[in-house]
């Protein structure tokens, strides 16, 4: 028996390992050069939120994504029906605010520029963004959406942060303002993990660090808040496209596992039964 | 009414006696433990397989321009195609753990040996078509990792001497990874290779019918027989095994469904994130990885750094990959111990296959992180550690000491 309970957690947690997998890789590409708020890491991104039950997010998010972004990259993969639908968004008021051009309600949604043309204009058409949180995750999306910044040495005059010398121009400047790479003076941290002091007269250390982002006062349409907030919905929005179906697979997934729970009480009822039988 | 149909069969078709020597009578051993529940999981995924890949096939198109393209048509148009592509991928990655778990109790008591050689060799051809299947599977959505995967692998045909380009050409039927060279694979995989993956289970299961199942102690059960000829220690498959495994098979589908349903991708593991991009022959991902069950033959591969007797160490690696794989037909030559099952085996044997195990997952782990001078030499060291248990093996078998074997089964 004692081996059989030693077969059984070496196969479990075999099983667990492959089941846990998930935790263990990193998910998404990095972030570049991003430099968080307290100056400490750099090239990690900023964690997103994401929720797929969020209907409001997503209606915000698909707004932002169809007025400022369609422009270039399509999302021809999914159809404008199945987004009304899913984002509980009349069919008539999708019609007539997020459909531009002759495109109908049950076509692919495609992007309105010639994609041949767009390799002339920016040297790479721009990408199609079905799948693209699938591809860098939802951290690096909102990072990158918001680590725009003025750079005059690049021909459209914005840098970024998380994708260096992107071909992107910072289609968002109007709602953000004007974003600038600037330095700050930052506190030194000790090895310990503390703030490091001066030893005689006990004042705080600090120290020049740059790359940090900020917007110019009043530039822009929204306050940094309501940005942020309008990237997380246009990052959500993003998430929601790659994984359309999630919260329908969610559940019903869960109403398979209660019925495979049950199924496997009952066969090990009946397993416990015709074991009686052997010793 | 039932007899009488039965009957009518029987005359024309051992119907009755078949079911009766393949399941309902069929004595397993009453001292078999967990580790013998691969096998009939094997059997549930492989019907998951074949299953969801038909329905999968409804939908797919097999062109390079296609293909990724349909791959999305049925995540997202096809009433519930996600589920069945959800449960095709999670079924590869749950197939390679299952042969993986069924090959190392194989291994561990000694169900190779004498007389089941053959079974053995008929499940080594099964985890070949199974490394075909799942490569090939792998370059149908198109994504970038199947281009690249496919690039990689092939290409390794190419550095053969002499022959290699030729080969190389004729492989992909093309000069480089194109649309012909997806669909001769896609024909391999939903023909060939299923195929021959059913004919050689049906005889693998033959085979082992035959000669009868092993237990965890290695004894021959058919030594003490009753008055019928059934032997002692065994009992019939149906009802004690039948319930048994349908007990296993719900606790494993609950696993199953909450990878499939949850974490469909497995972070990264079931269905890489590098996938989700178009193939595009112009764009080399950062990092090329093959799928987690490759990977311990991808480390072994880029272990092999220098040349050698003037045979480039890109054909060396591909050697000894090939190596590591085939050298597993050779066990029941290679095993000279009088006893089967490690639990009577001495402690050269027991040392020799723990190594092994440690040098499979550390050899897994190296093949999914990018190389570094530190990570290869540990390849280097874990390739020799992985081949020593097999290459010592008629040695160290032969000359440890065994403890002595009961007559009967062990309980408890």
């Amino acid at each position: 028996m004692k081996k059989t309970i030693l077969s059984a957690s070496l196969l479990a947690s075999l099983i667990a390992l492959i089941a846990s997998a998930n935790l263990s890789a990193a998910a998404g590409a990095p972030c570049g050069n991003y430099l968080s708020e307290d100056g400490l890491t750099k090239g990690e991104c900023k964690e997103a939120y994401v929720d797929a039950s969020d209907k409001a997010s997503l209606q915000r998010g698909a707004q932002v994504y169809m007025n400022y972004c369609l422009g270039c990259h399509s999302l021809k993969y999914a159809r404008y029906k199945k987004v009304s639908e899913d984002l509980e968004i009349p069919l008539s008021m999708f019609q007539d605010n997020l459909i531009f051009g002759d495109q109908k309600i049950g076509d692919l949604i495609l992007a309105g520029m010639d994609p041949k043309e767009a390799k002339e204009w920016f040297g790479n058409a721009p990408p199609d963004l079905t799948l693209e949180a699938g591809l860098r995750g939802p951290d690096w999306i909102y990072s990158y959406l918001t680590s725009f910044y003025i750079d005059e040495s690049r021909p459209l005059g914005v840098n970024n942060k998380v994708y260096e010398n992107v071909g992107m121009p910072h289609v968002l400047i109007d709602m953000q303002g004007t974003p600038r790479s600037v330095c700050r003076q930052m506190p030194l941290i000790a090895s310990n993990g503390g703030i490091k002091q001066d030893p005689l007269t006990g004042e705080q250390l600090t120290q020049e660090k740059c790359g940090f982002l900020e917007v110019d006062n009043g530039t822009g349409e929204m306050t940094p808040e309501e940005f942020d907030q309008a990237m997380l919905d246009l990052t959500n929005f993003l998430a929601y496209m790659t994984d359309p179906l999630k919260i329908e697979r969610e559940t019903i997934g869960t109403y398979v596992l209660l019925y495979l729970f049950i199924f496997t009480m009952l066969s090990y009822l009946l397993y416990r039964e015709f074991k009686k039988d052997l010793h | 009414m039932v007899t009488k149909i039965m009957n009518w069969f029987d005359d024309r078709l051992p119907l009755t006696a078949t079911i009766e020597r393949h399941l309902t009578k069929y004595p397993a051993p009453i001292n078999m433990n967990i580790w013998y529940l691969a096998g009939v999981l094997l059997v549930v995924v492989l019907v998951i397989q074949l299953a969801s890949g038909i329905w999968l096939l409804m939908n797919y198109e097999p062109t390079a321009e296609g293909a990724f393209a349909s791959i999305q048509y049925i995540m997202r148009d096809v009433e519930y195609g996600y589920i069945i592509r959800y449960m095709h991928t999670t079924g590869a990655s749950a197939f390679f753990a299952l042969i993986f778990l069924h090959m190392f109790r194989g291994m561990m008591y000694g169900s190779y040996q004498k007389p089941r050689e053959l079974l053995w060799v008929l499940g080594w051809i099964t985890y070949l078509l199974l490394c075909m299947l799942g490569f090939t599977g792998y370059v149908l959505p198109w994504g970038q990792m199947s281009f690249w995967a496919a690039q990689v692998i092939m290409s390794l045909f190419g550095s053969i001497p002499y022959i290699g380009e030729d080969l190389l050409t004729w492989i992909r039927g093309d000069y480089l990874i194109s649309g012909i060279t997806l669909n001769r694979l896609f024909a391999f995989h939903v023909v060939l290779l299923p195929l021959a993956l059913i004919a050689v289970v049906f005889v693998h299961i033959l085979a082992l019918h035959e000669v009868g199942s092993n237990n965890p102690d290695g004894v021959d059960v058919k030594k003490f027989k009753d008055e019928d000829g059934v032997p002692l220690d065994t009992k019939p498959f149906f009802p004690y095994d039948i319930t048994h495994d349908l007990y296993a098979i719900g606790v494993f589908l609950i696993f199953f469904v909450t990878i499939m349903f949850f974490y469909p991708d497995g972070g990264g593991y079931v269905i890489e994130y590098v996938n989700y991009e178009a193939a595009d022959n112009l764009k080399t991902p950062e990092h090329i990885v093959p799928s987690w069950y490759y990977t311990p033959y991808y480390a072994m591969l880029r272990a092999v750094t220098f040349p050698l007797f003037g045979l480039t160490a890109k054909f060396l690696g591909f050697v000894v990959m090939a190596a590591g794989i085939a050298i597993f037909v050779a066990l029941p030559w290679l095993d000279r111990s009088p006893v089967k099952s490690i639990r009577y085996k001495g402690n050269y044997s027991k040392f020799f296959l723990a190594l092994f195990v440690v040098s499979f997952f550390v050899l897994g782990y190296l093949g999914t992180v990018t190389s570094t001078p530190g990570r290869t030499l540990a390849a280097q060291i874990f390739t020799v550690t992985y081949f020593a248990y097999f290459l010592l093996m008629p040695i160290y078998t032969k000359y440890e000491k065994c403890k002595p074997v009961p007559d009967r089964v062990q309980l408890g």
